[in-house]
């Protein structure tokens, strides 16, 4: 544990920020997608950091859980993805406006 | 010692370097591969904090699962065509940025400046313990199966229902009909003109070449 | 602790892996064509060199020579990695399989480069790596024969990864731990493949689909779409997808021998009990490695759906009845 917790928590920051960023600004459904997933990238590693250094399993589990949201995020939202693709062919956001008003 | 820094070093600034191609790139399948390389560097700081069993599940589901999902679709969907288009949005990006300097400092501030971790903080598995138990995976199922053994069976019905929504919402609408071939045979005789006209053109062939 | 020894022991064991992981599919692919041959009535290779022994060897300088394409509408970074994808990991695979017991020679040297204690979840995850392959072959070729193929590989393989898994539990169940020479170490009363029958089956079925072989080379359907995922590629690339399929399917058949047949256990010769056992986990391997290249020269390939339906619909719920039944005996054995 020569590394502190600091490191590891900054670490986690930067993918965070960078997938908000991400999700904030691209077009593509995709990409905001995978966004979404390098947030709780980010997320991952400030639970698994916090636990280690914690001395506590909470961490770990939190990951576990994370990581059960994350696949059934995934499974839904392409799910959708590829229902939507029976009705448009261009997947960015702008364009998605047929519940809009 | 040393050797950790070095090991550090290197996994955060592949992984944060990955995190920008991530969200950079114009492909959506480049986006998707460099994600990847940061769930594999994620993987290898968890292996740095001791905890290699989370390493192995982290490289199995997102690595395994989620982003080889992704790129199903993206195949699926053949996202190819779009590429030349616009990939940021042209007026949202003045607010995204500022949004997401504010958000850093916000986070990057909380990770510097954390108070240290005392003593009394501390819980009930200290490296040893967990190196008694057999290691990480060992020490995680007597906190999964006990403490939070109802959370984890919750976890796995939202696992069951997503897996059943992502049946239903997939689902093609037309699959009856392809599901039965012999009544879309028997509608495409019941309906004369779709029937004819092939037999019409076969012995059309003939007579151009005569 | 560390002296210069240990230091040399574990480069000994890391170049071995590194010779053996290429050259043992070399000599996969002659006796595949040699005993299909010989199942189908036929010689086999016979005239490059002494019984056609070094027909592999010419077929390597063959690829080697040919030209090295890229399709020119592909991705060439992602076209260039994925042959990495695939072998790589089969490789790295090797650093926890134990091919023997702790031997004596000096000093205790075990036949393994590391001892991990998250071995089986190692491996799947590097199972896990290996879609990749297959995934970016098929993209970035820009060819709908090659994304067919790789769209059929991946839903293949995840779906049968799953099995596969399923099948492991059962053995985990037994043993409390993840580590493969505790896993053999355990096996030496009786192998798991008379408790654990079932998930032997539901294993070796989900191995066979995982390295995409006949009865489930689906994805490389010659008939259908060419050559799959790999159709586009040429050369030392192809070569390369050639030798991962083979260095899978040696993977996959000692991971079932450590798994369910006992590993290295067996009669051994006393004062040379390192190297026979040795020679019993060979031994074994190469036996299963036989029943891949026999299923080839048996069974017609599945339609797809029928692939699909096998999976989700009879293997997975069968590893989970055999998993409720193993857990329920080891709860009265214990």
């Amino acid at each position: 544990m020569s590394i502190p917790l600091n490191a590891y928590l900054l670490v986690g920051a930067i993918l965070f920020s960078l997938g908000t960023l991400g999700v904030l600004m691209r077009r593509s459904v995709l990409i905001v997608f995978i966004s979404i997933e390098l947030m709780l990238q980010g997320v991952n590693l400030t639970f698994a950091a916090y636990g280690a250094f914690l001395e506590d399993m909470a961490g770990s589990m939190f990951v576990v859980i994370s990581l059960t949201v994350a696949a059934a995020e995934a499974a839904v939202g392409l799910a959708i993805l590829v229902a939507l693709g029976r009705r448009v062919t261009e997947f960015y956001v702008d364009r998605l406006d047929t519940l809009r008003w | 010692m040393t050797d950790q820094i070095v090991a550090f070093t290197y996994l955060s600034i592949v992984a944060s370097v990955a995190g920008l191609a991530t969200i950079l790139v114009r492909s959506p399948v480049h986006s998707a591969l460099s994600l990847v390389v940061v769930v594999f560097h994620v993987a290898g700081m968890f292996v740095l904090l001791g905890n290699g069993f989370l390493a192995a599940v982290q490289v199995i589901v997102y690595a395994g699962a989620i982003v080889v999902l992704f790129l199903f679709t993206m195949m699926l969907l053949d996202l190819r065509r779009h590429e030349t288009e616009r990939t940021v949005h042209r007026r949202q990006i003045w607010l995204a940025i500022p949004i997401a300097v504010l958000l850093f400092a916000e986070v990057a501030w909380i990770a510097i400046s954390k108070p240290e971790i005392s003593e009394n903080l501390k819980g009930a598995f200290p490296p040893q313990t967990i190196d008694e138990l057999g290691g990480s995976a060992q020490a995680l199922a007597t906190v999964m199966f006990t403490d939070y053994l109802l959370p984890f069976e919750v976890a796995s019905v939202l696992l069951l229902a997503a897996a059943i929504g992502a049946m239903v919402l997939a689902r093609n609408p037309d699959e009856e009909s392809l599901a039965s071939p012999p009544d879309m045979i028997e509608d495409a005789a019941g309906t004369d003109g779709s029937s004819d006209q092939p037999e019409g053109e076969l012995s059309e062939t003939p007579a151009t070449h005569g | 602790m560390v002296d210069g020894w240990d230091v040399l022991i574990l480069v000994i064991k890391a170049l071995a892996i590194f010779i053996i992981v290429p050259v043992a599919p070399l000599v996969f692919v002659l006796a595949e064509r040699k005993i299909l041959g010989r199942i189908q009535s036929r010689i086999g290779p016979n005239r490059v060199g002494p019984w056609g022994l070094l027909q592999t060897l010419a077929d390597g300088i063959k690829l080697g020579a040919k030209e090295d394409f890229i399709p020119p509408a592909g991705d060439r970074v992602v076209f260039w990695l994925a042959p990495l994808f695939m072998v790589v990991p089969a490789a790295m695979a090797w650093a926890v399989i134990p091919i023997g017991p702790e031997v004596e020679i000096g000093r205790k040297i075990g036949l393994w480069v590391t001892d991990l204690n998250v071995a089986i979840l190692y491996i799947l995850a590097l199972g896990s790596v290996a879609v990749y392959g297959p995934v970016m072959a098929g993209w970035s070729s820009n060819s709908k024969y090659a994304l067919f193929g790789s769209l059929r590989s991946t839903a293949q393989v995840i779906s049968y990864e799953i099995t596969m898994g399923v099948a492991v539990l059962g053995v985990l169940v037994y043993t409390g731990s993840f580590s493969l020479v505790d896993i053999v170490e355990k096996q030496k009363d009786m192998w798991f493949a008379i408790p654990q029958v079932i998930g032997l089956f539901v294993f070796l079925v989900s191995g066979i689909a995982e390295t995409n072989r006949a009865p489930f080379d689906l994805p490389e359907a010659e008939t259908e779409i060419v050559a799959g995922y790999h159709v586009e590629y040429s050369g030392m690339r192809f070569a390369m997808f050639f030798l991962a399929e083979y260095a899978n399917m040696f993977l996959v058949s000692a991971l079932a021998v450590i798994l369910f047949f006992g590993g290295w256990h067996g009669w051994t010769i006393p004062g040379i009990e390192g190297l026979t056992s040795v020679l019993w986990f060979m031994l074994k391997t190469l036996a299963l490695m036989f029943v891949y290249f026999w299923l080839r020269a048996t069974l017609p390939r599945l339609r797809y759906d029928q692939l699909m339906a096998f999976c989700w619909k009879f293997l997975l719920p069968l590893g989970i009845v055999n998993l409720l039944i193993t857990a329920v005996l080891r709860l009265g054995w214990s």
